[in-house]
């Protein structure tokens, strides 16, 4: 297959059209097209995950009301949904969803560099996928590990799916991994070499800064998993023992001797933590974007928003142990990722900073994607602060698989970058399909879903306290835990019903809007960056019609003093505010 | 502008292109190479992470360790893949010699092919050595370790041979279309780094 990288073509109308539906929406090798597609798989996986919350939701807030939800049913679905939620929608949906959609357009390129290789990843990312979702119709069901698939126990009968299950978890995996590093090329490359003139470094959009350093983080975790998923699944098929030390089963003695299951979770974590990264990067790039243009003024700190993304990748290597506290590794080991997870919160804290002093006196405009946006800094600071306490050892150890992890991690991790996507899609929405989404129902939206959402992991910080264990299918004796935290728990599961809910609002709005939404103009947010400037909206395929864009700016002019419009985009030329700019100098 | 420069400067207080009308890339190399160096850097953190699984599984394992003897035919395997990466940069070094117009000929770049078959025929002979000897995968984490080890990096050397072979292919087909010094220049590259990848494997469990 001769292809020639349309990145490597100054002139337009070298690019071949494609002209048949399949090419064009099928076997595209547009990034759009791709972007859309990656965004369909992991939103549709997504929805799967969330259907299985509300199961166990249902366990847990009306014990043995839903008689097909055994104990096994229930592990599966607990891991299952972690899983999804964390690499099969959001990073996917971060990096092959945004990342596809807004590199190219964000750098002024015509495409990725390797546009075949992009198109490969996206159905290898299916083909993950539909790994994944056939582990539910094996013998055994779906491995019910918990996401963190720790050895040995993931692959010990007794545990539900520890045979095809996890089998399936394993290779699925794998084959995400291939799809990621595929895509993952793709980002750097592109970002690195082939922005369009005037577009230093210094001048891209945070967003692309959150994507491109966490596909770094990706390209550098990845292979822990690819690593302890080769070592699973031989200690699986083919009886090794890396992981599983000599046990005694049912009785009888397996065969396994010696392994070491502490490997497996040095392994894992280090993948796992980056991964939380993976997620979280991206995300504080958008919402910095989204942010800066609805409160109508530059990002606050520009380059130490650009090092503070950097400096939390380099850090995000060095804390993986904060997981495994209670693992029995050695007390001075503890201190030193204690330490480590305590300086991390330093370049974390300086984003929120600047994120609100971003908002200081801007002019803001309250609409969906702020809205989102706002809540956003809202859940992350919440989330952030619990990540503190869980940093200290001492606080850890009774803290440590309680509810409060739960509602720690879903706060910084699950609710807060679901806003930012939220965020996202609503802001770039009229740019992806020319039409405006419905004000209203976008308010409605968020405001059902970010009170929702407290009322749902709020109280998990008290059931927390009081020591309900997470990852269990039912109470059963534990008189240290009063009878209230029933009625707190069938209180979550209706709120986590009311909020999954709320979701279809958000459905029902695009899907409508695609129809019957009025027209939005090519930058209806009045935004600098180049992907508003785009000749046609959606931007057609090769993104700029005759001539690549050229870039006389940075990402955020916004209300610059002696400008006409409060915002000039990057692609203006204009000498004349230089001596304006001068004046008004750097904040940082 | 240098890389430093970009980063170090305040984008707030400049106007203007930089870098006249020209787009720059900030590595000043091919897009294959860069993916490619890219792709080697992801590979290493792939193959350390196996070896520091390595350690930890010796010392910190069940204590159940009891290191291979290793076949003589490891030095064979090992004098093809050395042969192997010569053939290759020697096919780079004609290729740059034949220039541009003529992308043909040189036989080099089949022969550094065919010795990694046999590299990896070696391997599998060693395999077979070992498993009648009585080293079996499953008897010794050693063992594992040895298999697991060599199959990655028969791996990764396959998915060389595919890209090599499609090279080989256009090579044969005479396809203008497409600059083949690059694509074997980026295979010499790719071979070499593997080979030092082999050695480093060939080393950790030789003395360990
Ligand atoms: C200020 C920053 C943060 C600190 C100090 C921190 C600290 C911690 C600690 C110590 C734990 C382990 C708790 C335990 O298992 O006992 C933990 C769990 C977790 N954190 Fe954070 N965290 C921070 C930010 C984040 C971010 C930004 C994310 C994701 C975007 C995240 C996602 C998670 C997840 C998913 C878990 C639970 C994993 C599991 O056990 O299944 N954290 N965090
Ligand atoms: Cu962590």
């Amino acid at each position: 297959m001769a292809y020639v990288p349309l990145a490597d073509q100054d002139d337009a109308h070298a690019l071949h059209d494609p002209d048949s539906f399949i090419t064009k929406y099928v076997w595209s090798q547009d990034h759009k097209v791709i972007a859309i597609q990656y965004g369909g798989i992991a939103i549709f996986v997504g929805l799967i995950a969330l259907g299985l919350s509300i199961l166990m939701r249902l366990q847990l807030g009306f014990p043995d009301t839903i008689s097909w939800i055994d104990p096994a049913f229930y592990y599966q679905a607990v891991t299952m949904h972690g899983m999804i939620m964390v690499v099969y929608l959001l990073t996917a949906l971060f990096l092959g969803g945004f990342g596809n959609y807004l590199i190219p357009l964000m750098c002024g390129t015509r495409d990725m560099v390797f546009p075949f290789l992009n198109m490969l990843s996206v159905w290898v990312y299916l083909l993950s996928v539909l790994i994944l979702l056939a582990s539910f119709f094996v013998p055994g069901g779906p491995t019910g590990a918990g996401w963190t698939l720790y050895a040995p126990q993931s692959i010990t009968p007794g545990t539900p799916g520890s045979g095809y299950g996890i089998l399936l978890m394993l290779v699925s995996l794998g084959v995400f991994i291939i799809a990621f590093t595929m895509g993952g090329l793709n980002y750097v490359t592109t970002i690195l070499q082939a922005r369009t003139r005037g577009l230093t470094l210094m001048r891209l959009p945070l967003s692309i800064w959150g994507i491109f350093t966490a596909t770094v983080l990706g390209l550098f975790a990845f292979p822990a998993l690819l690593v302890s998923a080769i070592m699973l699944t031989f200690d699986l098929m083919l009886g090794t023992s890396f992981f599983v030390p000599s046990m005694i089963h049912m009785g009888e003695t397996l065969e396994h001797d010696g392994g070491s299951p502490i490997l497996f979770q040095h392994l894992f974590w280090f993948f796992g933590h980056p991964e939380v990264y993976i997620v979280a990067l991206p995300a504080f790039g958008l919402v910095s974007d989204v942010l800066s243009t609805h409160a109508r003024k530059n990002i606050f700190g520009y380059r130490m928003m650009v090092w503070a993304i950097i400096a939390i990748g380099g850090l995000s290597f060095l804390v993986w142990a904060h997981h495994m506290y209670v693992s029995g590794m050695n007390p001075y080991f503890g201190f030193f990722f204690a330490t480590t997870t305590l300086i991390i919160a330093v370049p974390t804290a300086l984003k929120v900073y600047n994120w609100v002093l971003t908002l200081w006196q801007g002019n803001i405009r309250l609409n969906t994607p702020m809205l989102f946006a706002i809540g956003f800094i809202f859940t992350f600071v919440h989330g952030g602060l619990t990540g503190l306490f869980l940093g200290n050892v001492i606080i850890d150890v009774p803290l440590a698989d309680t509810y409060f992890v739960v509602a720690h991690f879903h706060m910084v991790m699950g609710v807060s970058p679901v806003l930012v996507l939220y965020a996202a899609l609503y802001h770039w929405y009229p740019k992806m399909t020319g039409k405006m989404f419905n004000e209203t129902l976008g308010k409605i939206h968020f405001w059902c879903t970010f009170l929702g959402t407290y009322a749902i992991y709020l109280p998990m910080h008290y059931l927390g306290f009081l020591g309900v264990p997470r990852r269990y299918y039912e109470m059963g004796n534990t008189d240290f835990i009063p009878a209230s935290a029933q009625a707190l728990n069938a209180n979550i599961t209706i709120a986590a019903i009311f909020v999954a809910i709320a979701q279809l609002l958000f459905f029902i709005n695009i899907f409508w809007s695609l129809k019957s939404g009025k027209p939005s103009g090519g930058n209806p947010w009045g935004a600098t960056t180049l992907e508003w400037q785009t000749p046609d909206t959606p931007p057609k395929h090769g993104n700029w019609g005759e001539e690549l864009p050229a870039v006389y700016r940075w990402a955020y002019d916004y209300s610059v003093p002696g400008a006409e419009k409060d915002f000039i985009p990057q692609n203006e030329p204009g000498e004349e505010y230089e001596k304006t700019f001068h004046h008004k100098g750097g904040e940082s | 502008m240098s890389l430093y420069q970009d980063v170090t400067r305040k984008p707030w207080n400049t106007v203007g292109l930089p870098d006249g009308i020209d787009p720059k890339p900030t590595f000043n190399v091919s897009n294959e190479k860069l993916a490619l160096v890219v792709f080697v850097i992801v590979a290493s953190v792939l193959f350390s992470l196996l070896c520091v699984s390595y350690f930890i599984r010796m010392w910190f394992g069940g204590g159940d360790w009891l290191p291979i003897a290793l076949p003589s035919m490891l030095w064979v395997n090992t004098g093809a893949l050395v042969a192997a990466s010569v053939a290759m940069q020697v096919a780079v070094v004609s290729s740059r010699k034949q220039g541009h117009g003529d992308k043909s000929k040189s036989p080099w770049f089949l022969v550094g092919g065919v010795l990694t078959l046999g590299f990896i025929i070696g391997q599998f002979t060693v395999w077979q050595q070992l498993t009648s000897q009585g080293y079996i995968l499953q008897s010794n984490p050693a063992n594992s370790f040895f298999y697991v080890l060599t199959g990655v990096h028969i791996l990764h050397l396959v998915g060389g041979l595919w890209v090599w072979s499609r090279a080989l292919l256009r090579q044969v087909r005479k396809d203008a279309s497409h600059d083949i010094s690059k694509s074997i220049e980026l295979c010499a590259w790719y071979w070499h780094f593997l080979l030092i990848v082999w050695f480093a494997l060939f080393y950790l469990v030789a003395t360990n």
